[in-house]
């Protein structure tokens, strides 16, 4: 713990603090597994940030609000595969699989308990390639590095038998225990589409949504299909996130539209919804339809629909902490994890969170 | 609501009401994800209704078995799309002959607890949010007069229809106007596997058809007026409209 963030606790004046400008919360902040029903929210843009409980999101929000969130399952994508002559590697689903084809990064020997840069190089795979990958055969479409495409040679029933028993969730390091499938869903998720956890959404209890539409706050959804953090190559992960697809329907695009009619505030739960809200709005008018989010938050980024964002914790350093910086500048930002880390909160992605709204 | 291209689920679809469910959607332009935990059975009715044109998939899992919650859900969503309609309808009588309470083991009575009230409580939690954020939804219970008489021997069966019964309408109260109806069906003696294991003396030619059962429930789905969020209705007294 920090100087500063101990000083904190014993009940120095949060004005105070932030003018020592606390540089690495991430020493302060914790870093586990906080309940779905404990998960407490630092209110970013208050003057001084301060917590509150995330079931407390809708007295925070307006009558006339919009929030909307991502209804992508979390996929078992962490797929066991051999090459023809025995080489072990591990397969991780980088998006929804689309008529037997799969999409991702193979990683050698090895589980997501060793970092995964540190883990080993994966065998060497060549377009052709015949390989298994869920115990089932596949062949290599193509194969650029790490990343891969693979097509595998089972009918649909089949496929996805055998990815929910073979499959588990991506995990890295900083968690060594597995993860079950089940901790990595949202309360409304629906098809498997996510290759990670749309975690922001994860605190979001139905108590909690229902109360939104009871202050006069819509709740909306859209799938988007939120990739992968990492890939243990340094190339790979600098042009992380790579174009994501998403659906948008109908039905949300009017509520978008209606929302900002009556001056509402349209707040998405994570990052992968400004993702896809701004993709979608790229040419102008938000478009209802399925699409590829390219976009890329950061410092600089004027988000045109979305107003307000609902995230985890996510300290200077981490590439989540630049996509926040669309939404608030470094210093506010930094300030809000000082009065976390002296809070007690967690910066897991199965931990805290944070409202960040401009006024 | 319309049947016509929704994504749906029927649990215990391999025989029985589950099967002619399948069928009877499938046959009116669903996409049907249809779970059961034996292998050969389900892909021979799956098999049936793509050779009549259907869209249908074979799931393999037990609704018993709290681990397979997501599998089931996951694999649906992922061959048919967002689930719209989910029909519980796997269950088990504990088992057969049907004993007194007294006479009931308790892993028996847990085990028929996990399949026919618990297991589709994990599958609604898991499918409903999506269907409640979308506004749109049905969720179905089959359940049985033996949720509301106490007939002797059927304690197991009857405890866990009985349990199944209010939770699905306390559901129902928790979800009002979101857009999402929760039903309980009493399907009523029909021609069934399961008919024949509880009462195997019974005169078959009494029973109804699984499919003309179907084509009530069916018609729940369909009319939101008169199977409205909380109903629990029993298909014989269903007046069939043409």
């Amino acid at each position: 713990m920090t100087a500063a963030v101990w000083r904190a606790d014993r009940g120095e004046a949060l004005d105070d603090l932030a003018l020592r400008a606390v540089t690495r919360p991430e020493d302060a902040l914790r870093s586990d597994e906080v309940s779905r029903h404990a998960v407490r929210l630092v209110v970013v843009n208050a003057e001084p940030p301060r917590l509150e409980a995330f079931a407390a999101l809708p007295r925070l929000l307006a009558r006339g609000d919009l929030v909307v969130v991502n209804d992508a399952a979390t996929l078992p994508g962490s797929l066991p595969g051999r090459t023809a002559d025995g080489r072990g590697f591990e397969l991780r689903l980088s998006g929804p699989i689309e008529a037997g084809r799969l999409l991702g990064v193979v990683l050698g020997d090895g589980d997501h308990r060793t970092r995964t840069e540190h883990r080993a190089r994966p065998p060497r795979i060549a377009a052709g390639d015949r390989v298994t990958v869920a115990g089932l055969p596949a062949t290599v479409a193509s194969a650029a590095g790490r990343r891969i495409e693979l097509v595998v040679r089972a009918d649909g029933d089949a496929l996805w038998q055998a990815i929910y028993a073979a499959g588990a969730p991506v995990q890295y390091a900083h968690r060594p225990e597995r993860l079950a499938l089940w901790s990595v869903q949202t309360a409304y998720a629906a098809r498997p589409w996510a290759a990670e956890m749309p975690s922001a959404g994860r605190p979001l209890l139905w108590d909690t949504v229902l109360g939104l539409r009871r202050a006069g706050v819509g709740v909306a959804a859209l799938t988007h299909a939120a990739g992968l953090s990492s890939t243990g190559d340094d190339a790979l992960d600098r042009a992380l996130p790579w174009p994501e697809r998403y659906e948008l329907p109908r039905r949300t695009v009017d509520a978008v539209g209606e929302t900002r009619a009556r001056g509402g505030r349209v707040i998405a739960i994570g990052t992968s919804v400004v993702r896809a809200l701004e993709a979608a709005a790229e040419h102008g008018e938000l478009r209802a339809g399925s699409g590829v989010a390219s976009v890329r938050l950061g410092e600089g980024y004027r988000p045109r629909v979305v107003a307000g964002l609902v995230s985890g914790l996510h300290v200077p350093g981490e590439s989540h902490f630049e996509l926040l910086r669309a939404f608030a500048p470094a210093a506010r930002l930094e300030r809000a994890l000082a009065l976390a880390a002296a809070r007690g909160l967690s910066s897991h992605e199965l931990g805290d969170a944070c409202l960040i709204m401009p006024a | 609501m319309k049947i016509q291209g929704q994504g749906v689920l029927v649990t215990g679809a391999s025989r029985g009401l589950g099967r002619a469910l399948a069928e009877r959607l499938a046959g009116r332009g669903a996409r049907v994800a249809l779970v059961a935990r034996e292998v050969g059975p389900l892909r021979d009715v799956v098999g049936q209704i793509r050779a009549r044109g259907g869209t249908a998939h074979a799931i393999v899992g037990d609704v018993a078995d709290k681990a397979s919650t997501h599998a089931i859900a996951g694999q649906a969503q992922g061959l048919v799309g967002e689930i719209a309609i989910a029909i519980h309808n796997a269950s088990t009588l504990g088992p057969t002959p049907l004993r007194l309470l007294l006479d009931t083991e308790c892993e028996d009575l847990q085990q028929v607890l996990e399949t026919n009230l618990i297991g589709p409580f994990r599958l609604t939690k898991v499918l409903a949010g999506a269907m409640a954020i979308r506004g749109a939804g049905a969720i179905v219970h089959i359940s049985s007069d033996a949720a509301v008489e106490p007939y002797p021997r059927w304690g197991a069966y009857g405890a866990s229809k009985a349990a199944q019964d209010h939770l699905s309408k306390i559901l129902a109260a928790e979800l009002a106007d979101t857009g999402v109806r929760v039903l309980a069906v009493d399907p009523g003696e029909m021609d069934t596997v399961m008919h024949a294991e509880a009462i195997p003396e019974a005169d078959r030619a009494t029973l109804q058809q699984p499919d003309a059962v179907a084509a009530r429930i069916v018609q729940m789905i369909e009319d939101e007026v008169r199977a409205p969020n909380g109903a629990r209705l029993v298909a014989p007294r269903w007046e069939l409209v043409p």
